[in-house]
């Protein structure tokens, strides 16, 4: 029997103003699966993602997330349900959004200590350990104005995973980076999914996508085009604007 | 002409004293125009809320939109009326904390929303309450932020409290009035409380000025 999805979005839509964004979205992540997001810009994807944590308000259609219905029909979970649930939703911005008051070290552990209730000592040892794990256990006491933007989305991943989530979600965390210092933080995110977090990735490098992803979905105008394992969507594309979409891609790498 | 600034030497002592009572009133106001300012800021921040947004946004316009020594007139000399007799320095600390207080919420409100919005939302992924969020991440970001502002707000209220002269309070306007009642020395007297003003404003400048450097140097970018 087949596991049940982590994430589980059905018949999603939502407009801003006059534009319709997501028109019907269908999506599921299985546990410890990598899903990945691809599709040019404006096609939704970026919505879609914001939706699974709530950030956005999906206007029609259901998520369910970690064992519980985020949203449906417009309904959204209550606030303070809302707030325990995206503790176990952890997400990674393009622009990182690191607290610029907070040392790297604060950046990690004011989830934890806030919110998990762990004491200063426990939090900042559970810090540093995620910090040695994306390779900045040396950038401790820094603050974020003085590091790169590389170093500056590893320690956003590791702000993420203090909270010890069911499910990583990634809002283009490569699109606001020198190209020089992609790779550190891709690195950082295949090392993740080897270690079998469940991750739902919207990006543009498909080369982790190819390498990395167990499924891919194409979407476009708010629709998804397709979904299916890497080979098949890079390889054959079943939807003509797919095979559009990976030429102008390809073209331009 | 010549100056005689014998008078200002003579009562020196009472003009110090004002000058006192001149910074008691200001940073009274001060005080209690911060504390409004946070609140009504904060409460300005959502025009959805539209009862707290409403009585908010009242607020500012009505107190922004009369002058100070009018407000100032109705706490001393208007509320007596309804047998609401309150201290000349209760009515100048109070009214001018409640002026200063509509202007400190622009300047709240302004640098709230000048944070990103992407700090609001990384807090919330995190799963903070909004409340927590704002205390932990924005606000502290916005206080920066409001030194510049508040300085001109400060610096504002020092000058305005000359006001409060004709509450009967003792202030440094106040003082040298009334050695110009007796010396008729206007200029001199006038020179040396705009001095002792001067001097307090630039203070408070400098003061403000270093307090943004720490904030700055520690992080608080």
């Amino acid at each position: 029997m087949a596991a049940e999805p982590i994430v589980s979005a059905h018949g999603l839509t939502k407009s801003f103003g006059a534009v319709a964004v997501l028109k019907g979205v269908d999506f599921d992540i299985l546990p410890s699966k990598v899903s990945v997001v691809i599709g040019p810009s404006g096609s939704g994807k970026s919505t879609l993602l914001r939706c699974c944590n709530g950030l956005e308000t999906a206007d029609g259609g259901t998520i369910r997330i970690c064992g519980q219905t985020l949203i449906a029909d417009g309904r959204m979970l209550p606030e303070a349900d809302l707030n325990a649930l995206r503790r176990q939703v952890g997400m990674v911005f393009q622009s990182f959004n690191l607290f610029p008051h907070l040392t790297v070290l604060g950046n990690v552990t004011i989830g934890p200590r806030k919110l998990r209730g762990l004491s200063a000592g426990d939090a900042e040892a559970a810090a540093r350990k995620l910090l040695d794990k994306v390779g900045l256990a040396h950038k401790a006491d820094a603050y974020p104005a003085t590091l790169s933007g590389g170093q500056k989305q590893r320690v956003a991943i590791a702000r993420a995973l203090a909270m010890e989530p069911q499910v990583m979600l990634f809002d283009e965390p490569t699109s606001a980076l020198d190209p020089e210092l992609v790779g550190e933080v891709l690195q950082v995110m295949k090392a993740l999914a080897a270690e079998g977090m469940t991750m739902m990735v919207v990006t543009h490098e498909m080369g982790f996508a190819r390498e990395v992803a167990d499924t891919v979905a194409v979407m476009d105008h708010g629709v998804v085009l397709e979904v299916g394992p890497p080979a098949q969507i890079f390889d054959d594309p079943q939807h003509p604007r797919t095979r559009e979409f990976l030429q102008a891609v390809t073209r331009r790498g | 002409m010549e100056f005689d600034f014998s008078p200002v030497w003579d009562g020196w002592r009472d003009l110090a004293h004002g000058a006192l009572i001149t910074i008691e009133v200001t940073v009274g106001a001060i005080i209690l125009g911060c504390l409004i300012g946070l609140a009504i800021g904060l409460g300005r921040l959502d025009p959805k809320k539209r009862v707290v947004y409403g009585l908010c946004t009242a607020y500012v316009s009505f107190i922004r939109g009369t002058p100070l020594l009018v407000q100032l007139f109705i706490w001393f000399f208007g509320l007596p009326h309804f047998g609401l007799n309150f201290p000349a320095f209760f009515c100048g600390i109070v009214g001018m904390g409640i002026y200063s207080g509509a202007y400190v919420s622009e300047i709240v409100r302004g640098a709230i929303q000048s944070v990103e919005r992407g700090q609001m939302e990384a807090a919330r992924s995190l799963g903070m309450p909004y409340r927590m969020a704002m205390r932990e991440i924005v606000v502290p970001q916005a206080l920066v932020r409001m030194i510049p502002p508040l300085g001109n707000e400060f610096i504002a209220l020092i000058k305005n409290s000359s006001l409060v002269s004709l509450l009967t309070i003792a202030d440094l306007m106040h003082e040298g009035q009334k050695i110009i009642s007796t010396s008729y020395r206007s200029l001199e007297v006038y020179l040396a409380i705009a001095l002792v003003y001067f001097v307090l404003t630039n203070l408070t400048g400098l003061g403000l000025r270093v307090i943004e450097r720490r904030l700055g140097a520690g992080g608080l970018v």
